[in-house]
């Protein structure tokens, strides 16, 4: 196929931008996208990309085992860093699973439509991310064969969970937006898991496809109320996506530990988050478009805008990190203003240093169009905000509580060879998750797709006269 | 008409008769009739056709939403977003109720199970200190909302529902994919197999065919 022959990443208000290149019938769309399913093997790469994450899926599951037979002392938490890896990688996680529902959720409020591209697989993104992250405080609590005393469940010891501590917040704000993105992206492929149902060659695809497909039969009527039913998610879901990272910066704003205990960190988290989600959802979307051809469907006007939107976020992160260290000297706190000068020139300023150079200079590349434009400098910058992201985490966390109020307490956090394969091998569980998604569910939400298309448009074949007389009705 | 194996309604049949669920097998195991239609404005168009005909039991499939057919085909308000509040209410409730009962209460009530509340006292705090609440308040509401929400779509919808006529026919396997169909069903009033056929023809369908129950 003859990709970016046509130039739709211009800025002209007079003229519509396509999103959907080189297509102009519904059946050819279909065909494209149900082709990444229906092709009887995956590319090579798929393979090998697959190998790989079971690999690392099998280390942490091993490394699970260990953990539970031997204790938390495997990792490296230790008096007074008791929150390491498990705690940073937790929030790391969920800042990615933030873009998904933004796409699919803040971007449908807006009528941004170019967010039909993308949003299928960003909201896969998310779950598996939200998966990633809700092991690790799971996890955490030591004692796993109790994990229910996390909630509010009747037991013969007559012991209710305290609502006062933000931890159980969280348990009810990740819960909920791991039910919510899941029904969201559930119900978003109905549609298209009737398609892959009806074009179904073999008996077992019909059914397979068939049971999960409910039987949706692309009724009108039944369409208008799942149009009604998809902007009500969206609306109840723009706030929880705002209050998830919100509910999670809690953890550490709530508390009394300097570097910690500030009203910024609501906002600063989620930009955070929508940042890093974004940049994983670019790092994904680059190889994945290439791969399977998909280049008419996420074309570079999609991933421009994706680089915008890492540009603005980017530079939220950025005003935060120097409004922390404002508000630490304006405060005329003793620890804070230590709290932050040692986080940029004491033990961990390595650490902060990647983080800087990371989240707030590399995205500032976006300014230029060029950059915006050229893949090869977009994946390796979304890359490095990943990196950047995770050690924002690992800043926030680890330098507050190495060096709080005592210096006879202070301590150095060092991980152990389980915390960093427990890292890699989060990634291969999403990786393992996120391949096995894109070989068998359409990745490409196929109904919406069709639906930005000029040719959707009842007018745009010159609808009868009755259609205009009723229009105007 | 009670025999399944006769053809189908006869042109001028009481019209009552066919309201009945059991229509389907008066007309001779048929289900209705389907007309395709290329695009969306075609469709538009003739589902216009088709209300103002004063069809009831009909309806149009179409690979995705598109854009003002269901008021061309007089589809009313749904009740959905009524369902969503009552849900998301319920939930507020629920998250002031558990919260209030777990931490500040102290007397015993039956949830299943009979179960005690606590009154955690910390910090001196009143147990009931509503500016904890919000956070767990405003979850359960999202997540009640929006359970209700899919829950009451596939009720609406009647959904699932793996066997219909509709998915049996050859022909509508495109409605996944890029054609738009009306289909009129015999059990409808107005229902009459030629009759209902030639106006579909005039409506400019591409193609027109009788449907198997």
């Amino acid at each position: 196929m003859t990709t970016l022959a046509i130039d739709n990443t211009f800025d002209d208000p007079a003229r519509r931008a396509p999103l959907v290149l080189n297509h102009t019938d519904f059946g050819s769309v279909t065909n494209d996208i149900c082709a990444v399913n229906e092709a009887p093997k995956a590319p090579r790469a798929w393979y090998i990309a697959f190998a790989i994450s079971v690999m690392f899926l099998g280390i942490l599951g091993g490394l699970i085992l260990y953990l539970f037979a031997t204790g938390i002392g495997v990792w490296g938490n230790q008096n007074p860093v008791m929150w390491g890896f498990p705690i940073v990688n937790f929030v790391f996680w969920v800042g990615i699973g933030h873009a998904g529902t933004l796409i699919s959720a803040i971007l449908h409020l807006f009528r941004q439509k170019w967010r039909t591209g993308i949003n299928r697989f960003a909201e896969a993104m998310t779950i598996f991310a939200v998966i990633c992250a809700g092991m690790f405080p799971g996890i955490h609590i030591g004692r796993v064969w109790v994990f229910y005393w996390m909630f509010p469940m009747p037991n013969q010891m007559e012991m209710w969970p305290q609502f006062r501590s933000p931890l159980l917040w969280d348990v009810f704000a990740v819960g909920t937006y791991f039910t919510v993105s899941l029904l969201f992206w559930y119900m978003g492929m109905i549609p298209d898991l009737a398609t892959l149902r009806d074009r179904a060659r073999t008996r077992v695809r019909a059914i397979a496809y068939g049971i999960f497909a409910l039987g949706w039969r692309s009724s009108m009527r039944h369409w208008h109320r799942y149009e009604r039913a998809y902007l009500l998610l969206a609306a109840l879901a723009t706030p929880l996506v705002l209050s998830v990272h919100s509910v999670v910066s809690f953890d550490f704003a709530v508390s009394q530990i300097p570097g910690w205990h500030t009203t910024i960190f609501p906002p600063y988290f989620v930009a955070g988050a929508i940042f890093s989600g974004f940049a994983m959802v670019m790092t994904l979307a680059v190889p994945a478009r290439q791969l399977w051809g998909l280049k008419d469907f996420i074309t570079l006007r999609h991933l421009e805008n994706m680089n915008k939107i890492i540009l603005v976020t980017g530079s939220m992160v950025g005003y935060a990190y120097i409004m922390e260290f404002f508000i630490a000297w304006y405060s005329g706190s003793l620890y804070e203003s230590f709290a932050f000068i040692n986080r940029a020139t004491g033990q961990y300023a390595w650490a902060y240093w990647i983080m800087v150079s990371c989240n707030v200079i590399v995205p500032q590349i976006f300014w230029f169009r060029k950059a915006r434009q050229s893949i090869a400098i977009m994946f390796v910058a979304s890359l490095l905000v990943n990196v950047g992201m995770w050690f924002e985490r690992f800043v926030i966390i680890v330098t507050s509580l190495a060096q709080d109020f005592l210096p006879s307490s202070w301590g150095y956090f060092k991980p152990t060879w389980v915390d960093l394969l427990m890292l890699a091998g989060s990634f291969g569980l999403f990786m393992t998750l996120f391949l096995l998604f894109c070989r068998f569910l359409p990745i490409i939400a196929i109904a919406e797709v069709k639906h930005t298309m000029p040719e959707a448009d009842p007018h745009s074949h010159g609808g009868t006269d009755e259609h205009h007389r009723e229009a105007r009705a | 008409m009670n025999d399944p194996g006769t053809t189908v309604a006869p042109a001028g049949a009481p019209a009552e008769k066919h309201r009945r669920r059991g229509a389907a097998e008066e007309h001779g195991g048929l289900y209705g009739m389907l007309a395709e239609f290329e695009t969306p404005a075609a469709i538009v168009a003739a589902a216009t056709r088709v209300r103002d005909a004063g069809y009831r039991w009909w309806d149009c499939h179409t690979p995705f939403a598109v854009h003002g057919l269901d008021k061309a085909m007089g589809i009313q308000p749904t009740i959905l977003p009524w369902l969503v509040m009552g849900a998301g209410l319920t939930g507020a409730t629920l998250g002031f109720v558990l919260q209030w009962f777990t931490n500040a209460a102290s007397f015993d009530i039956w949830a299943l199970v009979w179960v005690r509340g606590y009154d955690f006292l910390v910090s001196g705090k009143p147990p009931l200190s509503g500016s904890v609440y919000p956070v767990v308040m405003f979850e359960l509401t999202v997540l009640l909302s929006a359970v209700g929400c899919v829950v009451c779509l596939l009720l609406l919808n009647k959904l699932p529902m793996l066997y219909h006529p509709c998915l049996k026919n050859e022909r509508f396997l495109r409605a996944t994919d890029d054609r738009f169909f009306i289909v009129i069903e015999a059990r409808d009033p107005k229902f009459y197999r030629n009759k209902t056929e030639a106006f579909l023809q005039s409506l400019g369908a591409t193609a027109v065919e009788a449907m198997e129950a």
